[in-house]
């Protein structure tokens, strides 16, 4: 397969994990968090390090990264998810920016220098299993009971405590959970592109998850995938004015919360099943109607 | 059953609730009335462990609940119906009663309740995959109600069931009131409709800024020179 190509898929693939987590979080909990690329690249490094200086196997040292996040993603939850709506946006901000700025300090982490010589250990076979995994396991989440509890926590907080589900709990849950996925995003990335800086993982790629979790359509699965495989495949389309890459997405944004506030293949007040079919017949209404 | 005891609770600085006493003996319906803004709610949510009490306490089967959180009330056995019904709207009728059976784990009993709920409420068996949010006011009240069934409580806290309904509407309700009461739940019913809440309730208190200024049969109550002036309009 053509570099190029392959490079593309693995971004996808990557993208993939981080937006469906990301959708967990935001799209499935109602959670509004800007610091998923924060635990990305609290995976990326601690993968990165535990292959490079401890010599671990891929696997485990992706696992550990993972757990290392979700462990951020459990301790930083905890407090800030009593936040509510713009507040917990912010907090969540503050604290992205936070672990960048203590990695762009410390010396293990090679600082300014970023991270480098990390061996090449992604290839195409490991991030197809891990997309499908994550896919599996989140969709298996949110068709559980505890799937159930968040959907209720999204739709009405208080009703869900009254009906006895214990929101802070579950909201911490789901946070870790996202977490752990963000974090194996991150050990991928890290392994395939084989250097790591703190600025891979700012505040505007925080906000390139959530462009991709709303354009693909909150609290779809699909809408996820469909969001990252489009913000993935733009920008490369429009490689020659990547200056514009930003302004694009803000237009893309502004035009869908115009014309479809719920995303692509969001779920759209008060109808419990979205089909195609019935996005087309909305069209041909607004057509007619014209 | 329920035994509330000098209770004061308030948002923040304000204190909205001063000092109430109330009773629910097992088997009846119970209800507090009053007109705006008095604490009626603010009652029923420091019930439920929605708010803290800053004084006083509440006892439920001679249990000591007052800084239990709302979810594990819920498994103690009571179960509230939050005012302007709280429904989740983009969930279906069959999901949203599913999660009020959030607490239990007995599938087979579940399912009965599902089942007597649908007898309950049979506007709502043809419903199931409606989503709740396009359901009518009436038919969401139901749907409020019997989530809150599915939890099998042994006390059900009403609020406002009647608020947004039209008349007829509010009849059904307060029928089905009855009858759940009849089956057993025992129900403390928060209304500003006093006329409908006296004759459906076997007792009552009225609230006034914060205060209980008056306790007895729902029937004395209809008679009461103060309540027929200031709550029934005569």
């Amino acid at each position: 397969m053509n570099v190029y190509y392959l490079q593309l898929l693995i971004l996808i693939g990557i993208n993939i994990i981080m937006a469906s987590s990301l959708n967990l979080v935001i799209g499935y909990t109602g959670q509004l968090s800007l610091g998923h690329a924060a635990f990305m690249s609290l995976g990326a490094y601690t993968s990165a390090l535990a292959t490079l200086r401890l010599g671990l196997p891929f696997g485990a040292a992706l696992l550990i990264g993972a757990v290392v996040a979700a462990l951020f993603g459990i301790v930083i939850g905890l407090p800030t998810l009593q936040l509510k709506g713009d507040y917990l946006a912010i907090a969540t901000l503050g604290f992205g920016e936070i672990v960048r700025i203590v990695f762009l300090n410390l010396d293990i982490t090679g600082g300014a220098v970023g991270l480098r010589g990390i061996p090449k250990e992604t290839d195409f076979l490991w991030v197809i299993c891990l997309v499908l995994i994550t896919g599996f396991a989140l969709n298996r989440i949110i068709h559980s009971r505890v799937g159930r509890a968040l959907l209720a926590i999204r739709e009405d907080e208080t009703a869900a405590e009254s009906m006895g589900i214990n929101s802070t709990y579950y909201k911490t849950l789901c946070f870790g959970v996202g977490a752990f996925f963000a974090g194996i995003g991150g050990g991928l990335f890290a392994h395939w592109f084989r250097y790591i800086h703190p600025n891979t993982f700012g505040f505007l790629n925080s906000i390139e998850y959530l462009c991709m979790v709303v354009l693909g359509g909150l609290g779809n699965m699909w809408g996820a995938v469909i969001g990252a495989g489009l913000l993935t495949i733009i920008p490369e389309l429009l490689r020659q004015i990547a200056d514009l890459r930003l302004l694009i997405y803000g237009i893309v944004l502004i035009i869908m919360m115009r014309v479809r506030p719920q995303g692509i293949l969001g779920q759209s007040q008060g109808k419990s099943t979205h089909t195609l079919s019935r996005y087309y017949k909305q069209i041909l209404g607004k057509i007619k109607n014209r | 059953m329920l035994r509330v005891e000098n209770l004061s609770t308030g948002y923040n600085s304000i204190r909205v609730l001063k000092q109430i006493s109330l009773t629910v003996s097992e088997g009846e319906i119970v209800t507090l009335i009053g007109s705006n803004g008095v604490g009626k709610t603010t009652t029923l949510r420091t019930i439920s462990g929605l708010l803290r009490p800053t004084e006083g306490s509440i006892h439920f089967c001679n249990k000591d609940i007052s800084h239990v959180p709302p979810h594990k009330i819920v498994e103690l056995g009571i179960s509230h119906v939050p005012e302007g019904r709280n429904i989740f709207p983009r969930l279906s009728v069959r999901e949203n009663l599913e999660i009020g059976a959030y607490t239990r784990k007995d599938r087979l009993e579940i399912k009965k309740d599902f089942k007597k709920v649908m007898e309950i409420f049979p506007q709502l068996a043809k419903r199931q995959k409606q989503t709740a949010g396009t359901l009518s006011g009436g038919e969401q009240q139901m749907l409020a109600i019997g989530r809150a069934l599915m939890s099998r409580p042994r006390l059900l806290l009403l609020d406002e069931p009647s608020m947004g309904l039209a008349p007829l509407v509010v009849l059904g309700i307060f029928e089905i009131i009855k009858e759940v009461n009849r089956q057993g739940t025992t129900i403390l019913l928060v209304e500003q409709n006093a006329q409908i809440a006296l004759r459906t309730a076997h007792r009552g208190y009225v609230m006034e800024t914060g205060r209980i200024i008056l306790d007895d049969s729902a029937e004395a109550l209809l008679q009461n020179d103060q309540v027929r002036k200031a709550y029934l309009g005569e």
